[in-house]
């Protein structure tokens, strides 16, 4: 989230689409609900389903799963013909008036340097046109044809509400009401907060989904205000937390690009990863991104990273090709992995085409499970009936299951998705044998680093020389561990202004980032966290919820990243002068010495107004971006490409263009492409989501949730349901083309037909959390049905829209 | 037994007179059915707290699960899909004992002490009293409590008298993440209510308003509905409860003479539980009070 749970209180409009929040993040509801009942706060949503949120919302507005672009572009061109726009935000905080480079196009549905074979894009001139300076060229009167203002307005002007209807499904008049509600938040002193979870990543573009609310609040002047922002709503108590310490190969701790093949030497990986300002004055705060890097470097291997050796930048693993989940899952498909380390995941369950994954898995030597329950990929080899039909006898696999204690079993940090590190105490001991996740891999460690220093191997350095300083070598505690990602002076860190200056003692915890250095005198683990246990102790187990603005700006209140900030961007919660667009809801302001205000400033604390440094610091532009340049696979304006399986022929947006039919950069491996199905034989959008009842594929393990909700179902609509002759309560058989489950019908009021392109689309609503190990009734898995495809930049699976065909079973 | 901490305002058939020196503040759980996005945690947290774990049932084509109150599952949450003037909504009512002012399972009651009425305003099961007549099911306008199959007592939410005795909200109340379930006194849980009915108004519900049906005395679990005007809609809340006239002429002229036959009864039972264990005579009397509930719901 760009702002936080608590915030959400503060807004005038609550739009929730791609999401489902009273559903799957009851408790941080409440918010939405605060808003409602002491703000006079509307809430609207848009969604497949008149969901549980829809239940509490003042208005809600149909959906087909799979075209929210079509619905966004469709707002962004409301707000700009209907002049329903923040002026003075949106010129001084974007790059509405940036050039845009001459040779950049777009064409029936393609951008500028396509090739179709490689699936991707030559984004050469996806880039603004620069000037003699250095700097990108503006136009400050936004009339140039060429700067991004104008191209957006023109990109955008085919989403029409007839187009919108068309391509949604949504009636017009619903489409055109929830566009009244957003742009009522153009005023400089309304807000809107957007909430978004899974509804929006899981698609084939998911991240041009979330592309265009980020253009939507920047035309309505939303980013920095309280009750503002985006809020990408965490599935997870602490997946904020896992991903800021990117336990997952393309990037290391704190969002740094991991090195590739390419990146020869650390030269020239720093040089690629830290940009250069591209207009006059501005922060460009990832111009440190030397000093996060060597810090981590110096965190990892201590004294054996030195200047000579480049900081043992040589003993990082470089990146050789994709990484994530469906490329890891594909290679094992393709027998060409040997031994995988499962920990805290249950992929048959949770990764699309189980067959494939499970193929995939049977061709593994081993696998290695490490986890607090008996999950369905632990048994993945072993015949459960029908629900999971597998021939032991052909499987080899070896599997291990090594136990873990739970959350709740150990104590560590959860980093909720506002951003805020929340200590938490172990509550009880965990059962039988099971270990905390640390001393498991601690012992791993230490007996690979022990044969490694007997056998030796080809390059053991890396592992040798590794940083190990814990208390018990096979216990790292978790104060341990924080304090380390924390990070500290290995060396006095002196006043680069006055060296006689001591700022941090050699071996002090570090107050935060601003005190790291590229020299190798300072040590952290993940910068974005510095400051969370600097020397006064740890700041993530403050728990004072004394609120003294009365924002829910809670700041002794664990901490957030960045240095305990609550609202990003929030300078941009002023004017350029300085002054708040909301004197109610002041975040920051000017004092005329400094900027001061309920929040930690997101600005050099002395950059005065007439300096001109912009709110969005970690962008070289200094300014939000409308024209995203060569940020994304897809272009730097998001555009509407239908899912890989559709209910229509071709995308109505570009009926002529079957290049344009879905997104034209997303990956997609041999065979995939033959598994998807066509509307001819699956009529039916499907799309896949959570229910409050359960938690994953976790719950069904416990009996409490599993008497709330005990047995896999179905939603489909009334009239699809008297069409097929189903009636609530029946057993029925949903097919794809890549399988088939079987579930009890839901039938409901709740999911209508909608009239897309000239063409009646029923959708067909699946809920995960089943499977054939638990407290609930043994049932199917539904990613047995999902297509094996991802979004184009961080492939995430698309699991929200598919087809399916249905029958009595 | 009675908690030290709360007064007995009345006792199943009992005429002891009520204590009088302490002031009790009379108390009420507001569901603000507008704020309810039926999430359960309310289903889960009295399962919790009072130690009851229903059966894991099936799924009946619709989101209520378990499907009904049972001996076990005191409180559940009902949905209704409702489609007016083209405009759906989906409303969800938590379901449970009202705790009337004027009890009708407590008027109902033959066993001495099987149900109490605080003075606080709950109306609480004391299963050790319980003969398992099913009278209070009969005597329930809302068709709460439920005779549980193990022990043949009747069961129902108690709104956790064991908590309010020691300062402390309901457990469903600490559990619903939304705020839609308030406690407090009477008076407090009132105006919340009317605030809550003009924020509705405003939202353009025109008939919002609290209900707290005077035919059983006001009750002390009270609802805020987006159409006070039609509760039926919630699953069935009936518009205007009040206690049976079978009841009341129980109460007033037939109990005294029934208590005797009771008497009787229960002597009838000794000699049958001797001979054939208690579940058959329990489950006699309990198809009785199931066939009187089908013609009832007819």
């Amino acid at each position: 989230m760009t702002n936080h749970w608590v915030d959400i209180k503060n807004a005038d409009l609550v739009f929730v689409m791609g999401g489902n929040p009273a559903e799957a993040h009851p408790c941080g509801f409440k918010w939405a609900i605060e808003a409602k009942k002491n703000r006079k706060a509307k809430l609207v949503v848009v969604d497949p389903r008149f969901n549980r949120t829809a239940s509490v919302a003042d208005y809600y507005a149909p959906i087909r799963s799979g075209s929210d672009i079509a619905f966004l572009g469709g707002v962004i061109n409301y707000l700009l013909s209907n002049d329903k726009i923040h002026h003075e935000y949106v010129k001084a905080y974007t790059n509405a008036s940036f050039l845009i480079d001459g040779g950049f196009g777009f064409e029936d549905g393609i951008f500028t340097g396509y090739n179709e074979e490689k699936r991707s894009y030559d984004k050469s001139t996806w880039k603004y046109q620069m000037g003699d300076d250095g700097f990108a060229k503006v136009d400050e009167t936004l009339q140039d044809p060429r700067c991004a203002f104008q191209m957006m307005k023109a990109h955008y002007s085919r989403y029409t509400p007839e187009m919108v209807s068309q391509v949604c499904g949504t009636p017009k008049d619903a489409f055109l009401k929830v566009c009244e509600y957003i742009a009522s938040t153009a005023a400089a002193d309304k807000t809107m907060t957007s909430l978004y979870a899974l509804g929006w990543t899981e698609h084939s573009v998911g991240s041009q989904n979330i592309r265009c609310m980020a253009i939507i609040q920047q035309l309505l002047g939303n980013m920095g205000m309280a009750g503002g922002g985006i809020g990408a709503l965490r599935g997870h108590a602490n997946v904020q937390g896992i991903t800021d310490m990117c336990a997952y190969a393309q990037n290391l701790p704190g969002y740094l690009k991991a090195p590739t093949d390419a990146d020869k030497d650390r030269a020239s990986y720093l040089a690629s990863r830290t940009p250069k300002a591209l207009r006059p004055n501005q922060m460009n705060f990832p111009q440190n991104f030397p000093k996060w890097f060597t810090s981590l470097c110096k965190a990892w291997w201590g004294d054996a990273a030195t200047a000579e050796n480049d900081f043992a930048y040589d003993y990082l693993p470089k990146l050789g090709g994709a990484s994530d989940t469906l490329s890891i899952f594909n290679a094992m498909y393709e027998g060409k992995i040997n031994g995988f380390f499962c920990q805290g995941f249950n992929p048959l369950a949770s990764v699309p085409n189980k067959r494939k994954v499970g193929d995939g898995l049977a061709k593994l030597k081993y696998l290695v499970i490490i986890d607090p329950l008996a999950t369905d990929t632990s048994e993945f080899w072993k015949p459960h009936g029908e629900f999971n039909d597998v021939k032991p006898a052909e499987i080899q696999t070896e599997v291990f299951r090594l136990p873990t204690s739970l959350f709740a079993e150990t104590s560590g940090t959860f980093t909720n998705s506002g951003r805020v590190i929340q200590w938490r105490w172990k509550a009880a001991e965990a059962p039988g044998d099971s270990k905390d996740d640390t001393e498991i891999i601690a012992n791993l460690f230490l007996r690979l680093k022990a044969m490694y220093a007997k056998e030796g191997g080809a390059f053991a350095d890396p592992i040798l020389k590794l940083t190990w300083n814990y208390t018990q070598p096979l216990k790292p505690s978790s104060e341990e561990l924080l304090r380390e990602i924390n990070g500290k002076a290995i060396s006095d860190v002196l006043d680069p202004k006055d060296p006689t200056k001591v700022l941090v003692k050699a071996g002090e915890q570090l107050p935060s980032f601003a005190f790291l250095r590229d020299d190798g005198s300072t040590a952290c683990g993940n910068w974005i966290y510095s400051g969370v246990w600097p020397q006064a102790g740890n700041l993530s187990a403050r728990r004072d919820n004394s609120d003294p603005s009365g924002l829910g700006q809670t700041l002794n209140w664990g901490f957030a990243w960045p240095v305990n900030r609550r609202i990003l961007y929030n300078r941009a919660s002023a004017d350029p002068s300085g002054k708040p667009w909301d004197a109610k809801r002041t975040v920051l302001k000017w004092t005329g010495s400094a900027w001061a205000g309920n929040d930690i400033p997101d600005m050099r604390p002395n950059a005065a107004p007439e300096e001109m440094v912009m709110p969005f610091i970690m962008n070289p532009e200094g300014v939000a971006r409308l024209f995203a340049r060569d940020m994304l696979a897809e272009g730097p304006f998001p555009e509407h490409y239908e899912p890989f399986e559709s209910p229509l022929d071709n995308n109505p947006m570009h009926p002529n263009n079957p290049k344009a039919k879905s997104n034209p950069a997303a990956r997609v491996y041999k065979g995939d492409m033959e598994a998807f199905g066509t509307a001819k034989d699956f009529p039916y959008v499907a799309t896949t989501y959570r229910l409050t009842e359960h938690f994953h594929y976790w719950t069904k393990q416990s009996r409490i949730n599993a008497i709330m909700q005990p047995e896999q179902f179905v939603e489909i609509g009334e009239e699809l349901a008297k069409e097929k002759g189903i009636v609530a309560g029946d057993r029925i058989k949903i097919r794809s083309n890549r399988g088939f489950i079987k579930a009890v019908a839901v039938v409901t009021k709740r999911i209508k037909a909608l009239d897309v392109d000239g063409k009646k689309v029923h959708t067909v609503g699946i809920p995960i959390h089943f499977g054939f190990k638990g407290a609930t009734k043994p049932g199917f898995i539904t990613n047995t049905l999902t297509p094996f495809v991802g979004d184009a930049n961080v492939q995430t699976p698309e699991f929200k829209a598919f087809l399916v065909n249905i029958e009595k079973a | 037994m009675a908690l030290q901490s709360l007064d007995i305002k009345q006792r199943s058939a009992t005429t002891t007179p009520s204590t009088q020196v302490r002031e009790t503040i009379e108390i009420a759980k507001l569901i603000d059915v507008s704020a309810c996005i039926g999430c359960k945690a309310c289903q889960v947290a009295c399962s919790e707290w009072n130690d009851i774990r229903d059966e894991v049932g099936n799924c009946h084509g619709v989101y209520d699960n378990p499907m009904d109150l049972s001996a076990k599952s005191w409180t559940v949450m009902r949905y209704t899909e409702v489609e007016q003037d083209n405009k759906l909504e989906w409303l969800i009512r938590k379901d449970g004992c009202m705790h009337c002012a004027d009890p009708g399972c407590l008027k109902a009651c033959p066993a001495p002490g099987a149900i109490i009425q605080y003075s606080n305003g709950i109306v609480d099961f004391h299963q050790e009293n319980c003969i398992g007549c099913g009278y209070c099911v009969t005597g329930c306008p809302f068709n709460v409590p439920r005779i549980s199959k193990e022990d043949s007592k009747a069961y129902k939410c108690s709104l956790c008298s064991d908590r309010v005795a020691v300062n402390q909200a309901p457990a469903c109340v600490k559990a619903c993440p939304t705020g839609a379930i308030q406690f407090g006194s009477k008076e407090d849980m009132k105006d919340y209510a009317a605030k809550r009915v003009e924020d509705l108004k405003e939202r353009g519900y025109d008939q919002a308003g609290l209900y707290d049906p005077q035919g059983v005395g006001g009750t002390h679990v009270m609802y805020v509905l987006h159409h006070a005007d039609k509760p039926d809609l919630y699953a069935g809340l009936p518009a205007n409860p009040s206690i049976s006239p079978l009841v009341a002429l129980w109460k007033g002229f037939a109990k005294p003479l029934a208590t005797l036959a009771l008497a009787g009864v229960a002597l009838g039972s000794l000699f049958h539980y001797v001979t054939k264990g208690p579940n058959e005579v329990s489950k006699e009397i309990e198809d009785e009070i199931e066939r009187e509930d089908k013609e009832e719901a007819k």
